[in-house]
């Protein structure tokens, strides 16, 4: 899936935001970080070229949410990122907005972390990528594309805004004793 | 009660005070140094050869030691220290006042007396305090500890602060030809300091005494030697500006000595971390201090090494810093220190060796031996230069491990030692110090 | 076992990235931090202190993780600090203070360290009087051990608060002029200061009167002078020390008012500091001895936003710090 592919998703996606939600009143964005909050910034900028108004957009850091903290620590902590919530969310409709759907653990935080700001009247689910392989029951409301994958694959969504160019690459991952990703060393 | 005669053959014999420094026997008869010379008969003797490359030296003689007793076995007894003692070449060893009770009364000495013969190891002589509990206020019965066997005074562990005290002790000990021992350490100066002051006392958190703390004593002691004509000792010297004092005094014909310990001419402040086994009073004090120690040691103006040999039980040790009391073992560490710090550095020869753990010793105490001549104690110290050895705490005789020198390699060691001609000790790590463990 | 996508650093479909690591499991000194430390500690304390500005000032990150408030000296700040931190984490924590508890009467640090073991705490915040004390505790217990404060040693999360504090008035620490004035040679937090500021490249000054100067401050790369309008002059920051009364009797200066005309600092001069001066203290404060009333409650002071401050560093100490093992000899 190249730049065009992830360009029309997420107008795919904001057409039927406005088309579920009647508008985008009441309407905010939350990307989890990191490649969640460039995503969302993205389809407020749709959202205002359809409805001509713009849609509160914050991001969110799970990382104090996780649920593997005490229980497997093993090393580095993972790296803490500001919360910007810059907007109450009692009573609106929030769009959580991430790259991969895998696990469902990282939305189980985020649901988590969100409860803790307030009272929204709904939560919806965006992602660009749903691989498969739930562990929880969770569900998207709002995918790019459904990508089937083995449990040994890796799926990266690579942003512009992160990485310098859009495309989502499925990799293998090697087996134990393989290479690691270029960009890792901080794994234990 | 005659022994058989035992002729030590062919052992490097160093022995400043009759100024022998070469390969020779030593002839031993009841107990006695009965000939020293190359190539002595045998004439009926046991003959034990001394294994090549062994020094042959008078007794060393450690004149600063705690051995807790009475009153602290837990941390060391007479019997365990005299182990040490023997363990670590010193066929002597002067042992501190401050015992609980204090050593500042004939019952004392006498019982140090008992406990040291049932040992049967190395000699102790006792030190009998300056004044009655070391309170620093009431002199004690000098004439009376001397006649029950103490060979100095000292309050070691307090200084003497007040100087009229410190004058008349003087005064008073020289009667009976006694030295005062003074631990150099002004009180309200020191303001409860535990480290040397400076960089490393600041980076640690840890209350710091300079070093002149411990010289202006030991120049007001140097100033009252020379007005009373009575020898003083200063205990474990620390300081360089303390040198200085001592020097200047000797340049005056002040009867003035002092002796410094290992870890005051190895280890530094740079060395401290929070381990209380680097807490000792005075404390390691700067690099120049300790370059300063090694300058006195070469050049003579420092006249013994003494340990501060100061046991206390790991419980003790494992608290605070602040809190640990101070002190640290030395006898079974001190010789290998020094020959492999000072002879094998080229700071000093082994004939200076032996002056300082032998020679010195016996004339700063006035007891017996120091040297080989013959009609003297047989006490001798046997030295394996070249074996290499490593520091193992819990394979002291001590009863404690309180060392900063805990798996340190050095090139040297003790191979055995003979008080009144009886193997009182032979080191079964050094390869042929077992043949020196005649019956 | 998680799967290799799940490994802390990673979160979903995010491939791991050099994650920056604290070294060590305690926090004893911050000599034992580098720069890069440093930082992680106040980007991660950024973080943290969004936390502050919720509804809902709590996150489950530490749940089930026991923290031992270890307060062997009288200290109310520091712990009540490390208390709300560890709440906001959701980290089950137990006071223990000096004066108040049977299991230390008579009980020497090791054994009080051994009890505590016993409770298999992860973590034990410790406050004492002797230097070094952590140092001793962090030998004999398993938990990872922070250090509130030993002795005259260090007090490692006050620097990291000052900074944290500094950072957020300054744009870089590169080339600031830190003047600190007090008493040098008993403050633990001096010690840690100078430390962690000169690390991150700030210009030090250390002021106050001969007699508590620091031994040895040639060797601390900082500049030193008993001249307050020296060290206040252009000075970005000026961080006061809090002067015991106790002092007086060590022969250190004759009276308060005599520490105040020299050293205290006063609006006259601060006149002599760059016009975006910050004023700090760590605390307690002594008005009128170290520092007028008019420059502490002023538009300068920052001493409030410190303590605000103070509690979103030791979240984020408590947090990095809860990555490692309990137990040692882990690779």
């Amino acid at each position: 899936m190249e730049a065009e592919g992830i360009r029309r998703a997420l107008v795919r996606i904001a057409h039927e935001i406005v088309e579920r939600n009647r508008g985008v009143g009441g309407v905010a964005l939350v990307g989890i970080r990191r490649r969640g909050v460039p995503l969302a910034q993205r389809l407020a900028r749709s959202l205002f070229e359809i409805t001509g108004r713009d849609v509160p957009t914050g991001s969110l850091d799970i990382t104090l949410y996780r649920d593997d903290l005490m229980r497997q620590a093993v090393g580095p902590q993972p790296v803490l990122r500001r919360t910007e919530i810059p907007f109450s969310i009692d009573d609106r409709r929030i769009l959580l907005v991430d790259d991969v759907l895998y696990t469902g653990r990282t939305i189980r935080a985020a649901l988590d972390a969100l409860i803790d700001f307030g009272r929204p009247r709904s939560i919806q689910l965006v992602v660009m990528v749903d691989r498969g392989h739930r562990e929880l029951p969770i569900k998207a409301d709002y995918v790019g594309r459904n990508v089937p994958t083995a449990a040994r694959q890796s799926v990266q969504v690579k942003l512009a805004e992160e990485d310098g160019v859009d495309e989502v690459a499925i990799e293998d991952v090697a087996e134990e004793g393989g290479s690691v990703p270029a960009a890792g060393g901080g794994a234990p | 009660m005659t022994t058989q005669a035992v002729v030590l053959k062919g052992g490097l014999v160093v022995d400043p005070a009759q100024g022998i420094n070469g390969v020779a026997d030593v002839r031993i008869e009841n107990g006695r140094v009965a000939a020293v010379g190359a190539g002595l008969p045998l004439d009926g003797a046991l003959c034990v050869e001394v294994p090549a490359g062994f020094v042959v030296c008078p007794g060393f003689i450690d004149m600063h030691v705690h051995f807790r007793e009475p009153g602290q076995e837990h941390k060391e007894t007479i019997a365990t220290g005299a182990a040490a003692a023997v363990a670590g070449g010193f066929v002597a060893a002067a042992c501190m006042p401050n015992t609980d009770p204090v050593n500042d009364h004939v019952g004392v000495t006498e019982e140090i007396g008992r406990r040291a013969s049932e040992a049967g190891l190395a000699r102790v002589y006792p030190i009998g305090a300056v004044s009655v509990g070391s309170q620093g206020e009431r002199m004690t019965e000098i004439k009376a500890l001397r006649e029950a066997g103490c060979v100095g005074i000292s309050d070691d562990g307090h200084p003497v602060a007040s100087a009229l005290l410190m004058r008349r002790a003087l005064e008073y000990a020289s009667m009976f030809g006694m030295p005062v021992i003074n631990h150099c350490e002004e009180p309200s100066l020191a303001a409860g300091g535990v480290v040397h002051e400076g960089y490393r006392a600041t980076t640690l958190g840890l209350r710091g005494q300079p070093g002149v703390t411990e010289s202006i004593m030991v120049e007001r002691d140097v100033s009252l030697s020379g007005l009373t004509g009575g020898p003083v000792h200063v205990a474990h010297m620390s300081a360089g500006e303390s040198l200085r004092a001592v020097r200047s005094g000797k340049e005056r014909s002040i009867r003035v000595t002092c002796e410094v310990t290992p870890h005051h001419f190895i280890l530094t402040d740079e060395d401290l971390q929070y381990d209380t086994n680097f807490k000792m009073n005075p404390p390691l004090r700067a690099v120049a201090d300790r370059d300063a120690m090694l300058e006195g040691l070469a050049d003579g103006s420092i006249d013994a090494i003494a340990t501060d040999h100061a046991p206390h039980h790991a419980d003790e040790k494992a608290v605070e810093f602040d809190r640990a009391p101070f002190g640290i073992i030395g006898l079974e560490t001190a010789v290998s220190l020094s020959l492999d710090r000072l002879v094998h550095r080229g700071v000093l020869s082994t004939t200076r060796l032996v002056e300082l753990y032998a020679a010195n010793p016996a004339r700063i105490l006035g007891v017996e031996g120091g040297t080989l001549a013959p009609g003297g104690a047989a006490d001798i110290t046997i030295l394996a230069p070249e074996t290499e050895v490593e520091v193992a705490a819990d394979r002291f005789r001590s009863k404690a491990r309180n060392t900063p020198f805990d798996g340190w390699r050095l090139r040297g060691a003790v191979a055995a030692t003979i008080v009144d001609g009886r193997v009182v000790y032979a080191n079964d790590t050094v390869p042929g110090a077992a043949a020196l463990a005649w019956p | 076992m998680s799967t290799a996508l799940d490994a802390p650093g990673t979160a979903e479909g995010e491939r791991p990235e050099p994650a920056p690591r604290l070294r060590s499991r305690h926090l004893l000194s911050v000599g034992d931090l580098n720069r890069e430390e440093i930082l992680l500690i106040l980007d991660s304390a950024e973080a943290m202190k969004e936390v502050g500005t919720r509804r809902i000032k709590k996150v489950p990150t530490l749940r089930g993780a026991t923290v031992v408030n270890l307060f062997l000296e009288p200290s109310t700040r520091t712990r009540t600090s490390f208390e709300i931190a560890e709440k906001r984490l959701s980290a089950d924590t137990l006071n223990i203070a000096g004066g108040t508890s049977s299991l230390l009467k008579g009980e020497t640090l090791v054994d009080t360290a051994r009890t505590l073991e016993a409770m298999a705490p992860d973590m034990v915040v410790l406050r004492h009087s002797a230097s070094g004390a952590c140092h001793l505790l962090a030998g004999v217990c398993d938990a990872r051990v922070i250090n509130a404060g030993d002795g005259m040693h260090e007090h490692p999360t006050q620097a990291l608060l000052d900074a944290f504090t500094i950072r957020e008035h300054k744009p870089r620490f590169e080339g600031l002029k830190v003047a600190i004035v007090g008493d040098l040679l008993h403050s633990r937090v001096l010690r840690s200061n100078i430390l962690l500021l000169t690390e991150l490249g700030a210009k030090v000054w250390v002021c106050g009167p001969r007699t508590l100067m620091l031994p040895g401050v040639e060797r601390f790369g900082v500049r030193a002078t008993t001249s307050l309008d020296d060290a206040v002059a252009d000075a970005d920051v000026v961080m006061l020390l809090r002067v015991q009364e106790e002092r007086m009797h060590g022969h250190f200066f004759p009276s308060r008012r005599e520490y105040f005309t020299t050293f205290g600092l006063t609006a006259e001069r601060l006149r002599r500091a760059r016009p975006d001066v910050i004023v700090m203290h760590p605390g307690p404060m002594n008005r009128g001895v170290e520092v007028a009333s008019d420059v502490a409650d002023g538009p300068v002071s920052v001493i409030l936003e410190q303590v605000a401050n103070g509690v979103a560093v030791r979240m984020a100490v408590l947090y990095l710090l809860a990555g490692f093992e309990t137990n040692e000899g882990t690779a």
